[in-house]
């Protein structure tokens, strides 16, 4: 309010000025609406009892959206397990153990899926954070003006392809690209060598476990880019200018000052990034191969993923066992992102912990 | 206040307005099997032309047919693989099948033009096994003297998704291959020894396009859309035999439709007969809550019986021979009957 300059004359006068203020005001406002009650009442308590009733809703509302959350999550989790029982009932824990998923004989076990899931993201990690760090660095300190807009605008233009159109591009476009020129020169370069040979191993046909991994890192490079770039922003140009001062190059300034000044937000958004991975269903369904199987550690090889098993089997399974381990995978699918999320945010209380100590 | 409810409630109204005739003339709703739901879409569309009367079905899969016609949330089923009559006594359903379609192996190999290949049971069987595992294998070899096949590895491709086709197919390699029989089984999804999978039959028309050297399977309607490599299969009178309109009749024909419904029309004897056949089904209560609804059912397939033939040879499925309508019309139909226990008319 502007009427309270500085406190004596103002207090001694209070109730006497607030009137005014309210009679000069009240014609002009309100007058058209309840001419006579005007002076009868004086406006200003109903106004408080309807914001007071206002407020309330608005709090009531802010926390039922609140707790609606948290009830959905206990209600999701709640059916994952009523729906999962006679799954978890019948392999128990050494579900995510057993490699063997065969439903004519009703025997089913999450660990190709499992393993799939966490490796093609984990391989999406690897590509998709340096990638990603270069690009934020390149736009917040090396990028012309001129090419910052453009550079920024097609990576956010990235995140409005859908998930699917990746899906189709990378089976019909990137496959045959891997295969002929990274997988076949990769296996001529290191096929004799131990343990790399093993890895590169597999029929070289441009589906599987490392394309779903590219695939998914192409998508998550969005994410991960834009949070990085947005945290890098935010470092004061003060600390920046004092070490470009004091003789620091573009990477020290980057490493030494930017990044530890913003790792709360890189981690943040690398485990977006990962959160991404781990759910993403279309894209990895098209180039992952959809095969269950665990005999090879190769990346060229098929193999499977929670989400995209899901996704296949669902409609078609019979009620009962099938049913039940796939809602189980979904179970153990939600643990996993939750492990993660929790991880997440234990390293982000340890360094903060460290910051404290550190200066 | 009171304008805004009076607003929502004329809303409302409208609301009613429009979708209560909507709702009246969507009598009769299905859901299942996603094989055959192009063509029973064109099917529902015909008859609605002709009649007025709308039909929707819902391609939602065979287990999720199966499951929504078990609680009644639809007035028909439509399922790729036929129940036992047992099953369907229990159940208390009825199934009759609607058209024939065709699974066909088809392959990508340079320099092979469609038809040229030509497979057994036996060693498709163990293709898919990972027991022959290149192109050049003597068992290949043996049945297809002078064609030239290249010293290349097989890449199996099968369906990732549960599918009536896949249903078929592992039906057809357990009947042929014992081995195949013991160690994989048959089901709408399988422990697949080998091989990528692509989601639905366009996912593995794209990989067998796709990658050099492949196999997979599909319907027939793929086949011929994209002008795919299909092989010649061996049939159980040992002829090799061309998918087509006539190697599927030829395979329908030779199945005792008199004594079931439930029939497996794989490897079935006849010299023109395609070994991996399948029928169509759709599926109805026997005892009907609903009678008016059942005898929309009803009148719905017995047009689709007499017109529909041409859409469906339109669409590359195969109508049932004539003999087979009659038995349908007689059995099935004359089995559903309303809560007095009466055969429900629909003529």
């Amino acid at each position: 309010m502007s009427g309270a300059p500085a406190g004596v004359p103002d207090t001694r006068a209070n109730g006497y000025n607030s009137m005014s203020f309210t009679a000069t005001l009240e014609p002009a406002a309100a007058a058209p609406a309840r001419p006579s009650d005007a002076t009868m009442s004086p406006p200003p308590p109903i106004r408080r009892a309807r914001t007071g009733i206002a407020d309330r809703l608005f709090a009531w509302a802010a926390r039922g959206a609140a707790l609606l959350t948290l009830g959905l999550l206990v209600a999701i989790m709640a059916s994952l397990v009523v729906g999962g029982w006679p799954a978890i009932r019948a392999f128990g824990p050494g579900f995510v153990t057993s490699a063997v998923w065969d439903p004519v004989r009703q025997e089913f076990g999450g660990l190709v899926m499992i393993y799939g899931t966490v490796v093609t993201s984990l391989i999406a990690l690897l590509i998709a954070v340096p990638v990603s760090f270069g690009i934020a660095l390149f736009l917040t300190e090396l990028s012309p003006a001129w090419l910052k807009r453009p550079l920024g605008t097609a990576i956010e233009l990235l995140a409005a392809i859908p998930s699917i159109v990746y899906g189709m591009w990378g089976l019909l476009v990137f496959a045959p690209i891997l295969s002929a020129w990274v997988q076949r020169p990769l296996q001529g370069w290191f096929g004799q060598v131990p343990v790399l040979g093993a890895l590169f191993s597999g029929p070289p046909v441009g589906i599987g476990i490392l394309s779903a991994g590219i695939i998914l890192a192409i998508m998550i490079i969005l994410f991960i880019a834009s949070v990085m770039r947005d945290v890098f922003e935010v470092t004061p140009a003060l600390l920046k200018e004092s070490a470009y001062g004091l003789g620091a190059t573009t990477w020290e300034v980057v490493w030494r000052v930017v990044l530890p000044y913003t790792k709360t937000g890189v981690i943040g958004g690398i485990m977006l990034g990962l959160g991404c991975a781990l759910g993403e269903t279309m894209a990895v369904t098209f180039v992952i191969g959809n095969m269950n199987q665990l005999g090879s550690l190769s990346l060229f090889e098929a193999a499977n993923s929670i989400t995209s098993a899901l996704a296949n089997e669902f409609a078609e399974a019979g009620p009962g066992l099938h049913q039940a381990s796939l809602i189980y995978l979904g179970l153990v699918l939600f643990f996993i992102t939750f492990v993660v999320l929790a991880c997440s945010k234990l390293l982000l209380a340890r360094l903060a912990k460290g910051e404290g100590t550190k200066s | 206040m009171k304008p805004l409810t009076k607003h929502i409630l004329s809303c409302l109204a409208l609301c009613a307005a429009v979708a209560t005739p909507a709702l009246a003339q969507q009598v009769a709703t299905g859901a299942g099997a996603s094989f055959p739901a192009p063509l029973y879409a064109k099917w529902a569309a015909d008859y609605h032309k002709a009649t007025g009367v709308k039909i929707n079905y819902q391609s939602v899969g065979s287990g999720a047919g199966l499951r929504q016609i078990d609680a009644k949330t639809v007035d028909f089923g439509a399922s790729d693989a036929p129940l036992t009559d047992e099953d369907l006594a229990k159940k208390g359903l009825v199934q009759f099948p609607t058209v024939v379609g065709g699974v066909i192996p088809v392959v990508h190999i340079a320099g092979i033009k469609p038809g040229e290949l030509k497979l057994s049971g036996a060693v498709l069987a163990d293709i898919y096994l990972g027991k022959v595992a290149k192109w050049n294998d003597a068992a290949i070899t043996a049945l297809n003297p002078g064609l030239k096949l290249p010293d290349a590895p097989i890449a199996p491709v099968r369906r990732a998704d549960g599918s009536g086709t896949t249903n078929a197919f592992t039906n057809y390699l357990s009947q042929v291959s014992p081995e195949w029989k013991a160690k994989v089984g048959e089901g709408t999804a399988v422990n697949w020894p080998s091989g990528a999978g692509g989601k639905g039959n366009e996912g593995v028309a794209a990989f067998v396009g796709r990658l050099a050297n492949s196999i997979g399977y599909v319907e027939y309607a793929y086949v011929k859309q994209n002008k795919m490599t299909y092989v010649q299969l061996q049939n159980a009178d040992g002829k090799f035999v061309t998918p087509g309109d006539t190697s599927f009749k030829a395979a329908a024909a030779g199945a005792d439709w008199a004594k079931s419904f439930h029939q497996v029309l794989n490897n079935k004897p006849g010299a023109d007969a395609w070994p991996i056949t399948t029928a169509t089904y759709i599926l109805m209560h026997a005892k009907q809550d609903k009678p008016e609804n059942a005898r929309n059912v009803l009148k719905f397939f017995d047009w689709v019986y007499t017109h529909g033939d041409a859409a469906a040879a339109e669409l590359d499925y195969v109508p049932m021979p004539a003999a087979v309508k009659t038995l349908i019309r007689e059995r099935a139909f004359g089995a559903i009957q309303d809560g007095a226990g009466k055969a429900i008319a629909y003529q």
